[in-house]
């Protein structure tokens, strides 16, 4: 299913989230099982059908990793759920150090500022791959197709990364 | 998720952590990541003269079953040639801890680390 179709939006990494949002709640209104409550069984189980639908468009489109992943497989390109191992030896490296740093944090003089100065990297760092890899998708072709898959990969790492972040974040606090 | 006694135990009490100087000529450094769960692992092989892997460290960052199937891996390779090291599989892997299907993919992690570091240490060796 084309979740950019469903919501009638143009087949692109950049989105108005907020017009997203707003097409999102009329669709939830217009399929609710409750205005099918007086209809025909295959009525309400297609509202419900399509109700579920439309939950994970929405939530596909509205996080950039997962919309990514979306438009990359409208164009042919499945990356989610790939198991194969990702192998790229200096950007690895840098990701182990950048756990190596988070998990010494408790130890640091200043443990909040440590967490502070470690999260504005991955910020950064996130805002590069992020600006590079809307710039990729919006090239159409295969070879910046293949290069966009390589960003949202290293971009998964450092999502997981901000995980970590902030369950430390939330041991130091505690 | 039930982890199975024998990744509790690798967990627990994981084998050969750390590092080796990477600058020395025998060691070789396997890096490997799970960009689905984020998992980041190094792999590294110290071999001698005769080919054999004499030590072998591992750091994994990344859940239960990535630690333990890492920790086995460093364990298996010791007294093994290259050789014999890289026939080491996954479901070799996933058998010997008893790995729940979702949890497959930590085994080819740490396969494909051992691969690489194996692949590593051929470069650094110019053959």
């Amino acid at each position: 299913m084309n979740y950019f179709q469903l919501f009638d939006l143009p087949e692109q990494f950049e989105l108005d989230l907020t017009e997203l949002g707003s097409r999102y709640l009329a669709l939830q209104k217009r399929f609710h099982p409750d205005n099918f409550a007086a209809g025909s069984e295959r009525d309400r189980l297609l509202s419900v059908q399509q109700t579920a639908n439309i939950n994970d468009a929405y939530h596909s489109l509205k996080q950039p990793l997962l919309r990514a992943e979306h438009l990359l497989a409208l164009r042919g390109l499945k990356i989610s759920n790939e198991q194969r191992s990702f192998t790229e030896p200096a950007f690895l490296m840098q990701q182990m150090e950048l756990r190596e740093q988070l998990a010494e944090v408790p130890e640091q003089t200043d443990p909040e500022q440590a967490i502070a100065d470690i999260e504005q990297q991955l910020l950064k760092q996130r805002k590069l791959l992020q600006n590079a890899l809307s710039q990729a998708l919006s090239a159409r072709t295969t070879e910046q197709n293949q290069l966009a898959a390589e960003l949202v990969r290293k971009l998964k790492f450092f999502y997981k990364l901000q995980q970590e972040l902030e369950l430390i974040e939330q041991q130091l606090q505690d | 998720m039930a982890y199975s006694n024998k990744v509790i135990d690798h967990y627990e009490n994981p084998r050969n952590v750390g590092s080796f100087a990477k600058d020395d000529p025998t060691v070789a450094t396997g890096m490997v990541g799970a960009p689905a769960c984020g998992d980041v692992m190094k792999l590294q092989i110290k071999v001698n003269e005769q080919g054999i892997i004499e030590d072998a460290k591992f750091k994994t960052y990344g859940c239960g079953s990535a630690i333990a199937s890492s920790s086995l891996v460093t364990e298996w390779v010791k007294g093994k040639t290259l050789d014999e090291a890289q026939q080491i599989k996954n479901t070799d892997i996933a058998q010997e801890l008893a790995l729940p299907p979702v949890k497959i993919h930590c085994s080819i992690l740490a396969e494909d680390a051992i691969k690489a570091a194996i692949a590593d240490y051929k470069q650094k060796q110019g053959s």
